[in-house]
C-alpha cells in the first residue's frame, strides 16, 4: 500500500531525510524509531503529502503523492505529531467536519462519527470545545479524526504520546487490531510499543534507516541476545563466575549485580543464538557443583539496548523534526 | 468529493469559528458602533439636511476598514500555523487553492454580514428623506468589495507568519498604502514634485477613486477589475507563501 523509494528532504544545507527506502502492506504494522530530530517526522510529512520530498518517490495505493495527491490522500489517515485540531470547534463539529472533508455526507456521516467517538470512548466529552479538553481528550479526539473514513493506510506520528498507562494500553490495543486489515505506519520512542503492537520495525538516524526487522530479529542483535542468566544463593558471584567461565560455548561471564549471600552472574554465548545449547551447559556445571539453582533464564535481548547502540552516534545534537 | 463542496466544507468551518469565539461578536459590535459614530458624530450626517449616505458613510469606509479588516483576518492562516492545523487541513484531500478559497470566502461572507447590519442607518436616511436607494446599493456593493481586497491581503500577511500581531502590522501597512496613494493630502504633496500624468498612474493603484465610482452609484467595469485582481493576485499570493512553507524553505 505505501511505497517509499529513496526518499530525500533537505532543509537548507541540512538533510533531514536522506535516502528512506520502504514499503508497507496490508496487515503489517511498521514501527519507526528514532531519537529525536532523526527525521521519523519529516518523513511522516512525506508520505502524507503534508510537504514534497526533495528526491524520491512516494505513493500510496498506487497514485504518487506529488503527481496525484488527491486520490493518494484519501486513503490515508493522518495524525500529525501534537494531535492538532482545531481549539474553538466541539468535538463532534470537528469530527463532522473531518467526515465532511472525506466527502461523508448525511446518514454516512452520522455513523462514521457515532463509529469513531465509540472506538476512542469521546462520548462524555462529544459536545465539549475542544480547548477545554485533557491532554488525553485532545489526542484520542485527533486519532478519531485520523480513523473517521476508515483509511485503508494510516499513518500516526508518535500516537501515545502524552497519554496515561491506560490510554496507551487502549490505543495500542486500537492500532494492533486495526493493523489486520489496513496498512500502518507509526513513530515513536517507547521501545515496549514496538513489542506490543509491531510487526515489523525501522531504527532510523540522522535521516537514514540503519535497522530494518522483525521486533525479535532486531532484538538478536542484542549483545543480551541468548546470555544466560543464573541465580544461586549460598555462593558469592566469583566463585559462580570462575567456575562458570569453562563452560562450553561461553564468551565471558559477568556479574550481574551484588546480592546478599547470592550469586548472580550473566553468561555471554560465544555466537549469538545458540540459546538452548548454553543453557544446558550451564545448568550441567551448576547441578554438577550441586550449588541450589534458584533462577536461570536465557535472555531475548533488549530493543532498547540495540536501539542505543545503533543510534548513540549523536543523541545530544536535538533538532526540530 | 468535487472541488466545489470541499471549498463549501471548508468555508462554512471556517465561518463556524468565528461566531463560535467572541471574536465575531466584538467585532461586529465595534464595527457598528465605528460606523454610527462616523456616520453621525464625525461625518455630521444631520447638519448636512441632505439624504444621501455618500459623504458621512460610505467615506469613512476605508479608513474604517484599515484596521478592522486586517483585525478579522489576521487568525486566518497564521492560527492554523500556530495550531499545527495546517497540516492536518493539507494532508486530507484538499488543494492549498480549494483552502485558500474557502477560507477567503467564509471571512469575506463574514465581513459581507457586519457590513448588511448597518441597515438601520439606510432605514435612518429613508425615514428623514427620499436618498437614491441605487446610489446607496452600489456604494454597499463597492464597500463589500473594498473590504475583500483588504481581506485577501490580510489572508496573504496572515500565511506569512505563526504571530497574529505581525500579521495584523503588515496588513495595516499595506492598506495603508493601497489607501494612501490616492488620497488629496498625499497627491498633493507628490505632485509638487512629480508630473502630472506620474502622479495619475500612481493614484491608480488606490483603492479610493475606484471606491469613489460606487459611492456616486456607477459599478464600472474596471473599477470591479481593479478590486477583483488585487483579491486573486493577493490570494495567488498566499498559496506561493503556503507552498513555501511547505516546502520548508
Amino acid at each position: 500500500m505505501i511505497k517509499v523509494e529513496n526518499l530525500k528532504k533537505s532543509f537548507g544545507t541540512k538533510r533531514a531525510v536522506d535516502g528512506v527506502s520502504f514499503t508497507v502492506e496490508r496487515g503489517e504494522v511498521l514501527g519507526f524509531l528514532g531519537p529525536n530530530g532523526a527525521g521519523k517526522s519529516t518523513t511522516m510529512r512525506m508520505v502524507t503529502g503534508f510537504i514534497p520530498p526533495s528526491e524520491g518517490r512516494v505513493s500510496v495505493g498506487g497514485h504518487d503523492l506529488v503527481e496525484q495527491p488527491l486520490p493518494a490522500k484519501r486513503l490515508i489517515g493522518y495524525l500529525p505529531e501534537n494531535a492538532p485540531s482545531y481549539n474553538d470547534m466541539t468535538v463532534g463539529g470537528f469530527l463532522g467536519f473531518a467526515a465532511e472533508i472525506r466527502g461523508l455526507t448525511g446518514d454516512a456521516k452520522k455513523r462514521a462519527v457515532h463509529r469513531v467517538v465509540e472506538m476512542c470512548s469521546l462520548e462524555t466529552v462529544l459536545h465539549q470545545s475542544v480547548d477545554t479538553l485533557s491532554k488525553g481528550y485532545r489526542h484520542r479526539t485527533c486519532f478519531a479524526q485520523s480513523i473517521i473514513h476508515d483509511p485503508d493506510v494510516l499513518v500516526l506520528d508518535e500516537p501515545t504520546d502524552g497519554l496515561d498507562p491506560n490510554q496507551k494500553h487502549e490505543i495500542r490495543g486500537l492500532i494492533r487490531r486495526m493493523g489486520e486489515k489496513k496498512a500502518i505506519v507509526f513513530s515513536t520512542h517507547i521501545l515496549e510499543e514496538v513489542d506490543a503492537v509491531c510487526s515489523r520495525a525501522i531504527i532510523i538516524d540522522r535521516g537514514r534507516i540503519v535497522a530494518n526487522g522483525t521486533p525479535a530479529a532486531l532484538r538478536q542483535q542484542s549483545e543480551l541476545s541468548g546470555a544466560v542468566t543464573v541465580k544461586i544463593p549460598g555462593v558469592s558471584s566469583e566463585q559462580v563466575q570462575e567456575r562458570l567461565k569453562g563452560v562450553q560455548g561461553a564468551r565471558s561471564v559477568s556479574v550481574v549485580d551484588r546480592l546478599p549471600d547470592t550469586a548472580w552472574v550473566r553468561v555471554y554465548p560465544q555466537t549469538q543464538g545458540q540459546n538452548g545449547s548454553l543453557a544446558r551447559e550451564v545448568a550441567l556445571v551448576v547441578a554438577g557443583q550441586g550449588w541450589k539453582l534458584e533462577e536461570l533464564h536465557t535472555e531475548e535481548g533488549r530493543l532498547d539496548e540495540v536501539f542505543r547502540n545503533i543510534t548513540k552516534s549523536d543523541n545530544s545534537k536535538e533538532q526540530r523534526s | 468529493m468535487n472541488g466545489l463542496s470541499t471549498i463549501k466544507t471548508i468555508a462554512r468551518r471556517e465561518l463556524a469559528s468565528y461566531f463560535t469565539s467572541p471574536v465575531a461578536y466584538v467585532f461586529i459590535v465595534i464595527f457598528l458602533a465605528m460606523c454610527g459614530i462616523f456616520t453621525f458624530l464625525l461625518g455630521g450626517f444631520f447638519e448636512r439636511g441632505e439624504a444621501s449616505l455618500v459623504r458621512p458613510f460610505f467615506d469613512w469606509h476605508p479608513w474604517l476598514y484599515l484596521f478592522l479588516v486586517p483585525a478579522a483576518g489576521m487568525r486566518v492562516w497564521a492560527e492554523e500555523r500556530r495550531l499545527g492545523t495546517l497540516e492536518l487541513l493539507l494532508t486530507m484531500p484538499v488543494t492549498a487553492g480549494q483552502a485558500i478559497i474557502g477560507k477567503f470566502l467564509a471571512s469575506w461572507l463574514f465581513l459581507i454580514i457586519a457590513l448588511a447590519l448597518t441597515f438601520p442607518t439606510v432605514l435612518t436616511v429613508c425615514y428623514l428623506g427620499k436618498p437614491d436607494l441605487g446610489t446607496i446599493f452600489t456604494g454597499y456593493v463597492g464597500s463589500a468589495l473594498l473590504a475583500g481586497a483588504y481581506l485577501a491581503i490580510t489572508c496573504m500577511t496572515s500565511a506569512m507568519t505563526r504571530n497574529q500581531v505581525i500579521s495584523f502590522i503588515l496588513s495595516v501597512v499595506i492598506c495603508f498604502f493601497l489607501i494612501a496613494v490616492g488620497w488629496p493630502p498625499v497627491t498633493t504633496f507628490f505632485s509638487t514634485i512629480l508630473p502630472e500624468r506620474a502622479v495619475d498612474l500612481i493614484s491608480t493603484f488606490s483603492v479610493l477613486p475606484h471606491f469613489a465610482g460606487f459611492q456616486r452609484g456607477v459599478i464600472d467595469s474596471r473599477d470591479v477589475f481593479f478590486f477583483v485582481s488585487i483579491v486573486v493576485f493577493a490570494l495567488f499570493c498566499t498559496g506561493v507563501i503556503i507552498r513555501n512553507i511547505r516546502s520548508g524553505n
